[in-house]
C-alpha cells in the first residue's frame, strides 16, 4: 500500500512538472493581468494582441479582463483596496490625478522609458498626462473630435450632401432645416446631437472657447479662465442657445447623441474617432467626416484630444514588472498602433505617424488626424466631478430657466473650487 | 461534567460556527465602516466627514428624497397589495394564475424592469407619452423633469413590490378563521364593518411586517434610481438631484470620488435613521389583536 501511494505521488509530481516543461523552456511562466473597460472593438483587439504577444513570449501569460464602463472605477477601487488589482490597468487620462492620488499607479520606470524618451516618441498632446513632472502611464492611441454628418438627411432637407457646414452659424442654420418635431412638440429627428455629458463639454471647453479667443485654463492648470473675458460668456450663451433657442437638439433624445446618430435620427454630431468602428457597423446610411466648424470662415481651429492610457499598478515588482514591461512595450509599438487604428479606429499616439500619407488621405480618419494638429487635451484634476458640475449647472438652465450669466459664473466658481481642492491636497 | 453542562457545551459549540461567520461577515464590516467614518483619507482621526456631510445641500436633498420614497411607496404598495389579495380571495377558479401574474414583477430582475420602464418613460419615443397622446394629454418629461422624476421612480418601485404585499396578505387572509365572518354576518354586520373590525385588525401582524421590512428596503433604495437615472455621462440622482437617495449619494461619493471614508460616514447616518424609524414602527404598529 505504501508503495502504491509513493508511486502515485511520483506520477503526480511528474505530471506537475511536465505541464511547466510544456512551456518550452526551463524558466517559469509569469502570468500578468490587464484590465480595461468593455468597449467591444478594444476587447477583441486586445485579445488578438495577447495571442500574438504570447506566441512571441512563451514564458508570459496575459489574462485580459474587461468591466463595463459605468462600474470600471468601482472595480479598480475595490480591487486595489483589497490588494487584488491587475498588473497593468487601462484608464482615461482624465482620471490620472485621481488614480495617482489614491496610489493605484507607479511611475513609469525610467529604466523602461525615460521622460525625454516618452516625450520624443509621442504626440505633444500626451503631456497633459504628466503628474508632478512624471509620467504614470503610456497610451496606445489618441482621439480627436470631428463633425460627422448624415448625407441622406442632408439630401432629404434639400442641402448638398457633400458640403458639410464650415462655421457654427452654418451648422445651426443647416440643423434647423433638419430638425423635425411632431405637432405635440415631441422630437422626431434632431438636426444636431447637442449634449453636455457626451462630447459637449469638451466641445465647449476646447473648441468653442478657444475659437472665441478664450484660453480655458492657465498653463499650470490651477485657474479656470472661462469667464476671464466677455467672449467666454458669449461662447457659452451661443452654445446653450443651440438647445434652448435654436432648439436643434435635445440631450436625452434616444438616450444618447451617438445612439441617435447611428439610428439615423440625428443629422450631425460632434464625436470622437473611438466611435467610428461602431458607427460603421450600425449606420445604414452614407455619412461623412470633417473637421469641426470654426467661428468664422478660415478662422481659428481648435480640437479636443483625449486618450486612454495604460499604467503599471503600484506594488508590481520583480518578475511581474519585467513581464508587464515587455507587454507594455508590445502594446505601444508602432505595429500595434497601426493594427489598433485599423481595428479600433483610434489614431496612433506615436509622433512618427503624423506624416503618414495613407492615414492622412483616408476619408474617415483623415479629418481626425488633421484635428490632432490643433488638438488640446484638457488637464482634468477630477474629470468626473468637473463633468458633473457642468451637467448640474446646465440642467438648471435647461430645466429651471436659470439666468445664463449667473449660472455661468456659478459654474466657473464650482470648477475653480474643484481645482483648488485638488491643488491644496498636493502641497 | 454533568449532563446539563454537556448539553450546554454542545449547544454553544454548534452555535459557535454560525456566530463566527456572522461576526466576520456582518459585525466586523459594520464596525469597520464606523471606524472609517471618523478617519480622513490620510488616516488621521476626525469628525470632518460628518461636518462635510451636514453642510452639503445634496445630502439633505437625498435625505428628503429617501423619506419621500418611503412615504410614497410603502402605503401605496401595501394598500394595492391588500386590494389585490382580497380580490383574489373572491375568485373561484384560476386563483393560482392570478397569483402568478401579479407576483411576476416581484421576481423579475430590478435592473431589467428599470431599463424597460426607462425606455417607456422616454419623453420622445416612450410608450407612456404615446398612450397619453391618445387621450389628448400633452407629452410629459417623466424622468427628465425634476418635478416628475421622483414619482416616476416611485411608480416603478410600487409596481414591483405590490406583488409581494399581495402574496403575504393572501397568506394572512387565509389565516383568519372563517367562523368570525359567519358570526359577524349572523349579527348583521355589513361588508364594510367586517373589513374594518375583523379583517384589517387581524391582519395587523402582516401589515406590521410589510411596513417594517418595506420601510427598511425603501430607505435603502438604490438599484431603481441608478438604472433609471444613471448614465455613462452623468451620475445617478436624477435631474438636479431630484431622485438621489441616500444610498445613491453614498455610492457616488464612495466610488466616483474614491472617498470611502465619507461614504462610510453617510452609511452610519443611514444606519441610525433606519434604526430609529424601525423602532418607532415596531412600537406603534405591531400590536397583535386577539379575538
Amino acid at each position: 500500500m505504501f508503495a502504491a501511494i509513493s508511486a502515485l505521488a511520483l506520477v503526480q509530481a511528474a505530471f506537475a512538472s511536465g505541464s511547466k516543461e510544456s512551456s518550452g523552456s526551463s524558466s517559469k511562466t509569469v502570468t500578468i493581468t490587464y484590465w480595461q473597460y468593455t468597449f467591444p472593438t478594444k476587447v477583441t483587439e486586445i485579445n488578438n494582441l495577447v495571442q500574438t504577444f504570447e506566441q512571441q513570449n512563451p514564458n508570459i501569460k496575459v489574462v485580459a479582463q474587461d468591466f463595463p464602463y459605468d462600474q470600471y472605477n468601482q472595480k479598480v477601487t475595490a480591487a486595489m483596496h483589497a490588494g487584488q488589482g491587475p498588473d497593468i490597468m487601462n484608464l482615461y487620462y482624465g482620471w490620472l490625478p485621481l488614480y495617482v492620488g489614491q496610489g493605484y499607479l507607479q511611475p513609469i520606470p525610467s529604466s523602461f522609458m525615460s521622460t525625454s524618451q516618452i516625450e520624443s516618441y509621442y504626440v505633444p498632446m500626451i503631456e497633459a498626462s504628466k503628474i508632478n513632472g512624471q509620467y504614470y502611464s503610456l497610451p496606445i492611441a489618441v482621439r480627436s473630435l470631428a463633425l460627422l454628418w448624415n448625407k441622406d438627411l442632408f439630401q432629404k432637407a434639400g442641402l448638398d450632401p457633400n458640403t458639410p457646414p464650415a462655421t457654427w452659424d452654418q451648422l445651426i442654420s443647416d440643423a434647423k432645416k433638419m430638425t423635425i418635431r411632431k405637432s405635440n412638440g415631441q422630437l422626431e429627428q434632431e438636426g444636431f446631437g447637442w449634449n453636455v455629458t457626451g462630447q459637449g463639454y469638451h466641445t465647449f471647453e476646447e473648441i468653442l472657447l478657444r475659437e472665441w479667443g478664450v484660453t480655458p485654463f492657465s498653463a499650470d492648470g490651477k485657474k479656470v479662465l472661462w469667464n476671464s473675458s466677455p467672449a467666454g460668456l458669449q461662447a457659452f450663451t451661443y452654445w446653450i442657445d443651440m438647445a434652448t433657442q435654436d432648439k436643434i437638439g435635445e440631450q436625452s433624445f434616444l438616450q444618447n447623441y451617438n445612439t441617435a446618430f447611428m439610428a439615423g435620427k440625428a443629422a450631425m454630431i460632434i464625436d470622437g474617432s473611438f466611435d467610428v468602428a461602431a458607427i460603421q457597423k450600425a449606420a445604414k446610411f452614407p455619412w461623412g467626416v470633417t473637421t469641426p466648424p470654426t467661428k468664422t470662415v478660415g478662422g481659428v481651429q481648435s480640437n479636443f484630444g483625449s486618450f486612454w492610457t495604460n499604467g503599471f499598478a503600484k506594488g508590481v515588482t520583480g518578475d511581474q514588472l519585467a513581464a508587464a514591461e515587455k507587454f507594455m512595450k508590445f502594446l505601444i509599438s508602432p505595429e500595434t498602433e497601426r493594427s489598433w487604428l485599423k481595428n479600433v479606429g483610434e489614431l496612433p499616439a506615436a509622433k512618427s505617424f503624423a506624416n503618414d500619407s495613407a492615414i492622412n488621405n483616408d476619408p474617415i480618419y483623415g479629418p481626425f488626424v488633421q484635428g490632432l494638429k490643433s488638438a488640446h487635451a484638457t488637464f482634468f484634476v477630477d474629470e468626473t466631478a468637473e463633468r458633473q458640475a457642468m451637467s448640474d449647472e446646465i440642467d438648471k438652465i435647461l430645466l429651471q430657466n436659470a439666468p445664463i450669466q449667473q449660472t455661468f459664473d456659478e459654474l466657473v466658481a464650482k470648477e475653480q473650487q474643484i481645482r483648488d481642492k485638488y491643488f491644496a491636497k498636493q502641497s | 461534567m454533568d449532563l446539563k453542562a454537556k448539553r450546554t457545551v454542545t449547544a454553544y459549540s454548534f452555535l459557535a460556527l454560525p456566530s463566527l461567520f456572522f461576526l466576520l461577515i456582518r459585525i466586523f464590516p459594520t464596525l469597520s465602516a464606523f471606524s472609517l467614518s471618523v478617519h480622513t483619507q490620510k488616516g488621521s482621526l476626525t469628525t470632518s466627514n460628518y461636518h462635510q456631510m451636514f453642510a452639503d445641500p445634496v445630502f439633505w436633498h437625498s435625505l428628503l428624497n429617501t423619506l419621500a420614497y418611503v412615504v410614497l411607496t410603502i402605503p401605496l404598495q401595501i394598500v394595492i397589495g391588500l386590494l389585490m389579495a382580497m380580490a383574489i380571495e373572491r375568485v373561484e377558479r384560476l386563483r393560482w394564475f392570478y397569483r402568478i401574474v401579479y407576483f411576476l414583477p416581484y421576481i423579475t430582475s430590478i435592473v431589467a424592469v428599470s431599463w424597460v420602464w426607462r425606455l417607456m418613460y422616454d419623453p420622445n419615443t416612450g410608450l407612456f407619452n404615446e398612450i397619453l397622446g391618445w387621450v389628448g394629454i400633452a407629452p410629459q418629461n417623466f424622468l427628465q423633469d425634476p418635478k416628475e422624476a421622483l414619482i416616476s421612480v416611485g411608480a416603478v418601485m410600487i409596481w414591483q413590490m405590490m406583488g409581494f404585499s399581495m402574496l403575504i396578505y393572501s397568506a394572512g387572509l387565509q389565516a383568519i378563521p372563517r367562523l368570525y365572518y359567519s358570526a359577524a354576518r349572523i349579527d348583521g354586520a355589513g361588508s364594510w364593518k367586517i373589513f374594518w373590525r375583523i379583517t384589517l385588525p387581524l391582519l395587523n401582524p402582516t401589515t406590521a411586517f410589510l411596513a417594517v421590512t418595506g420601510g427598511i428596503q425603501a430607505m435603502q433604495t438604490f438599484t431603481q434610481v441608478e438604472n433609471l437615472t444613471g448614465s455613462s455621462g452623468a451620475a445617478a440622482g436624477g435631474p438636479l438631484h431630484s431622485t438621489v437617495s441616500m444610498v445613491v449619494y453614498m455610492y457616488n461619493n464612495g466610488f466616483q470620488e474614491f472617498n470611502m471614508q465619507y461614504a462610510s460616514a453617510v452609511a452610519v447616518v443611514l444606519f441610525v435613521i433606519i434604526m430609529i424609524i424601525t423602532l418607532f414602527q415596531l412600537k406603534t404598529i405591531s400590536r397583535t389583536i386577539e379575538y
